[in-house]
């Protein structure tokens, strides 16, 4: 019997164990020195803030591995031995494979600053950073003062995190407005607003110089190229996370900053396959950056190994965009692309309505001259992927995203539905004439 | 603000420990005239009983119920035991002794307590009330801008099964057992509302009347607090409303009403099975005798069980029962919220539940279909068994036991919708009709679900709505009561409760949502 052996047990390698059990009958091992059993990572916020405990976290009940036969092994993968198709694992007997799935995901990134080893200071990725948050800042009298360095998706988790706690958080961002890399002005700016509300002292254009340690070799304070000094006990670097593939330095395995792998995830080497955040394509598909350490690009990546791994040989071929994230008390999701104005192209226009009082937006992003719908960023307000993918299928313009947009609420009943402000407004900006239809049952489940 | 929280849970306790004070103090006396007035309205025949009343009650002071309740449940059950022996059944006293003792009490009050029913009301209800608004109403500010608040559900004593969790647990559990089992202990309390009972009903309050008063100050204060922790969600609010609505209206108000009108005592709302006694004989006789409305109330009820529910569920999902209207639900809704997260996720316990509710429901089934055909058949017995022994088992174990006791006694330890998963045989009823005719279903969004588990930790009919939604597949469960506490609680806009055309209500996917994998067409086909 074949022996299928990934390693990482993430969503990526979880989903590619769970999906090549349907197809066969294959031998699997799943190995990860991180966690006996799979959990979301996405959902260790949520254990420290006290909403869930850990156990919530792990999607499948223990005994769901052994009635898959899925072998689970605790363990950390020293190197990798292609010659042989053998693993070695650290303090363990080797584990020999016939094909080999790398899903290691990332680890945060660390940018060289001095002190960024010192206890006290880590980023928020792993089971055992959530550990080392509940041990360094279980509350606001062990720690006086956090300090996070950067401004990204986990840095804010991270900042929520520690206010749920009452812990002062000072919020080091290096661009001039929270997350202007991906997100348009108005919507960034709405953000930096509702970090503020949350008490963060959020400090824009501010880059980390030192972490400085105290007597017992613990952060006490950090320096920053404003010239100013924070004096805290805990320090978060959520600057972005990058490919945990030190481990396959030696390994024959072609590498750039993750694992290389062309568009059927096949690496270099034959029978090894990289997917998830680990994984780094040849050559990006799309607007798609080569790496995407994304939840839901990496149960795609498994979906996809699973069918190649069983014999089908399939692309990876991710659909449209989506992704969706949550700043604080604001649901934020996106379908297609929205660029922010530093990075998009010179046809990509924006229109953007935002609420008088409540924190709710969306931006529309459209081609400036075919009017063809490009993508919509939506803040406090709930939309179907179904309509939106259905949308960008059938290329729809612009105009017909705004007289349909009621169609594509999510929000739940009973809420306040802000189209016809969007639509009016829409109208005013460019000069349209659209009557938004009314929402119809038919078509959303017809087209869905 | 945290100050005034906590001198608002201090008056809270003041007025809860006063409460339950009451089970244990006050003065009793039984006079003579009331003895006389028992014996006729009870039609007693027994002068064993009448001598030992006589002797060992009548003209003395009683220091607390634990003196007096005593000395009558012996009586009585040495007088039944004599007559039985001697074969003198028409002396045999057939109200159960500690109902007697509930009778005889209710007579006996005096002191303090009894004259002064408003000052005790204000010490009891009064002080528990403003006890707990002040706790409650200051999250406006403390809970800070609108949004989820589950901050440390996990790390508070009360509501991670803690030692409060617990003391709360035996708490409601002992007051259940004297509401159902000891209700002479329950006096106290019956004085205190007896102003408000008289206003409406006409008639002094009995322990029920205490319940349901209880049930609906409860529900009020506590639907305070959901107001305030959902209020960015207009679902719940107006869900909220409407189980408050009905619980004070149409389970309270609406029934005392009625009897002042010289009315049969009846819940509209209250359906079948779960109203269990809907179709025993002292009912039917009841209604058949009161007129044109006891025949409304039979027509309806009928109605409302075969009609009115599965059409309803066919339209809106079992929700607008359960989570719309119920009073079960809506005590569950209000006072169990805080614990909605103990309900277990595991698939034993599904087991478990589909077995248990399901057999409920099949037991009270059975036993009205014993009692109907006694009632036609003029006959106690059917194939040998006696109807009335079904009835008082289901009663005991079902009616009592398993709604009451356990199913808000378990709040605290075990979730809050204990009875409405494992034992509501109404809720075994409209979970077929959702489950396989109705237009309602949790809709998941495409692919957008991470896995966090937010939904199945905080679903209280304990559906692991996390293993649907990570899959794209729409959540169709006989189970789910439709509280729409998952779609509030996930933070990325997966989840939508809605209603809609029956097909393609069940997508069973294999490739998620924005994975154009060829196949994904043609193995998802629904």
């Amino acid at each position: 019997m074949e022996h299928i052996v990934i390693i990482g047990n993430g969503i990526s390698g979880v989903t590619a164990a769970r999906h090549i059990r349907k197809l066969s009958d294959k031998k699997i091992t799943l190995i990860s020195a991180e966690s006996e059993y799979f959990f979301s990572r996405t959902a260790l916020m949520y254990v420290y803030m006290g909403h869930m405990k850990f156990e919530h976290t792990q999607p499948y009940e223990n005994w769901f591995w052994k009635k898959n036969r899925i072998e689970l092994v605790n363990a950390y993968v020293e190197s990798v031995n292609h010659s042989e198709k053998k693993l070695h694992l650290k303090g363990s007997s080797d584990i020999l494979y016939d094909k080999l799935i790398i899903a290691t995901g990332s680890k945060p990134n660390k940018f060289g600053w001095p002190g960024q080893d010192l206890e006290g200071v880590q980023g928020l990725y792993s089971k055992q950073d959530l550990e080392g948050v509940e041990k360094y800042a279980p509350d606001n009298k062990a720690c006086n003062r956090a300090v996070i360095v950067g401004g990204g998706l986990i840095g804010i988790e991270l900042a929520e995190m520690l206010r749920s706690r009452d812990i002062p958080v000072t919020f080091l961002v290096r661009e001039d407005s929270f997350w202007n890399v991906v997100l348009p002005s108005g919507e960034s700016k709405m953000i930096n607003e509702h970090i503020i509300e949350h008490h963060i002292d959020l400090r824009l254009s501010t880059n980390l110089v030192e972490i400085i340690p105290g007597e017992n070799g613990k952060a006490k304070a950090v320096t920053t190229d404003k010239g100013d000094t924070i004096a805290c006990d805990f320090v978060g670097l959520t600057a972005g996370v990058s490919p945990n593939i030190n481990f396959l330095n030696e390994s024959g395995i072609e590498l750039g900053r993750g694992v290389k792998v062309n568009r059927f995830l096949e690496t270099n080497i034959k029978d090894i396959y990289a997917i998830g955040d680990c994984a780094e394509q040849d050559e990006a598909i799309g607007n798609r950056r080569p790496i995407e350490a994304v939840w839901y690009t990496g149960r795609m990546m498994g979906e996809t190994v699973a069918q190649t791994i069983c014999g089908d040989k399939t692309e990876y071929k991710p659909g449209h965009w989506f992704n969706s994230a949550k700043f604080l008390d604001i649901e934020y999701q996106t379908y297609g692309w929205v660029f922010s104005e530093n990075i998009k192209k010179d046809f990509e226009e924006h229109f953007h309505w935002r609420h008088s009082k409540e924190k709710i937006c969306i931006t529309v992003a459209y081609h400036s001259e075919t009017k063809k719908f490009l993508g919509i960023n939506t803040f406090g307000i709930r939309m179907r992927h179904e309509i939106f993918n259905s949308w960008l299928t059938e290329n729809r313009d612009v105009d017909y995203v705004m007289e349909y947009l009621k169609d594509a609420n999510f929000d739940p009943e009973f809420y306040t539905q802000y189209e016809s402000d969007i639509v009016s407004k829409f109208n005013l900006e460019l000069g349209t004439t659209i009557i938004p239809k009314k929402k119809s049952l038919k078509r959303i489940f017809n087209s869905a | 603000m945290k100050t005034i929280k906590n001198i608002g849970l201090i008056i809270f306790l003041i007025g809860l420990g006063i409460f339950t004070s009451l089970i244990f103090i006050g003065e009793f006396e039984f006079s003579q005239e009331s003895l006389d007035q028992v014996i006729s309205e009870k039609g007693i025949k027994s002068e064993i009983f009448i001598d030992a009343l006589k002797k060992n009650v009548v003209g003395k002071e009683f220091e607390g119920m634990l003196a007096l309740s005593p000395k009558i449940t012996s009586a009585l059950e040495t007088a039944n035991q004599q007559h039985r022996k001697n074969k003198e059944y028409k002396k045999v006293i057939y109200t159960a002794p500690h109902d007697m003792a509930a009778f005889i009490a209710k007579k006996s009050g005096s002191g303090f307590i009894v004259n002064n029913k408003g000052l005790m009301w204000f010490l009891t209800f009064g002080l528990g009330i403003i006890g707990a608004l002040m706790f409650i109403v200051p999250n406006i500010i403390l809970l800070g801008a609108k949004g989820i608040k589950n901050d440390g559900i996990y790390h508070e004593n009360a509501t991670d099964r803690g030692w409060i969790a617990w003391f709360v647990f035996i708490f409601l559990i002992s007051f259940y057992l004297i509401l159902y089992f000891r209700s002479e202990y329950a006096v106290n309390w019956t004085y205190l509302l007896d102003p408000i009972s008289e206003s409406l009903s006409g008639n002094p309050a009995g322990h029920w009347f205490v319940y349901g008063f209880m049930y609906c100050v409860v529900m009020l204060v506590m639907a305070v607090r959901m107001y305030i922790k959902y209020r960015h969600n207009m679902y719940q609010m107006v869900r909220t409303t409407s189980v408050l609505f009905f619980q004070i209206v149409f389970a309270f108000l609406i029934p005392e009403i009625m009897v002042r009108l010289q009315m049969p005592y009846y819940d509209f709302k209250n359906a079948f099975p779960l109203d269990y006694d809907f179709f025993f004989s002292w009912n039917l006789r009841e209604l058949m005798a009161s007129g044109g409305i006891g025949l409304f109330i039979l027509v309806w009820g009928i109605v409302l069980t075969l009609v009115i529910v599965p059409v309803m569920v066919y339209f809106f999902g079992k929700r607008w029962y359960c989570s719309w209207v119920c009073g079960c639900g809506g005590l569950a809704e209000t006072l169990g919220d805080p614990y909605r997260q103990h309900s277990s996720k595991s698939l034993l316990s599904w087991k478990i539940e589909r077995w248990l509710v399901h057999g409920v429901l099949l037991f009270a089934l059975v036993m009205t279909g014993l009692t109907l055909y006694s009632f036609f058949a003029e006959s106690g017995t059917v194939l040998g068994i006696k109807t009335q022994n079904v009835q008082n088992t289901y009663s005991l174990l079902i009616g009592s036991f398993f709604a009451g006791v356990i199913g808000t006694g378990f709040y605290p330890i075990f979730g809050n919708r204990v009875w409405c998963r494992f034992g509501c045989p109404l809720a075994a009823y409209l979970g077929f009709v959702q489950r396989f005719k109705s237009r309602f279903r949790i809709t998941t969004n495409g692919g957008q679900c991470i896995s966090c588990g937010n939904c199945s930790t905080y679903c209280e009919q304990g559906i692991d709505v996390r293993a649907y939604a990570q899959k794209g597949e729409n959540i169709v469960r006989s189970s789910c009561v439709g509280c729409g506490v998952c779609s509030a609680v996930c933070p990325r806009g997966v989840l939508k409760l809605e209603n809609g055309p029956e097909k393609g209500r069940v997508n069973p996917t294999q490739v998620l949502l924005g994975n154009d994998v060829d196949l994904m067409e043609l193995v998802n086909k629904r």
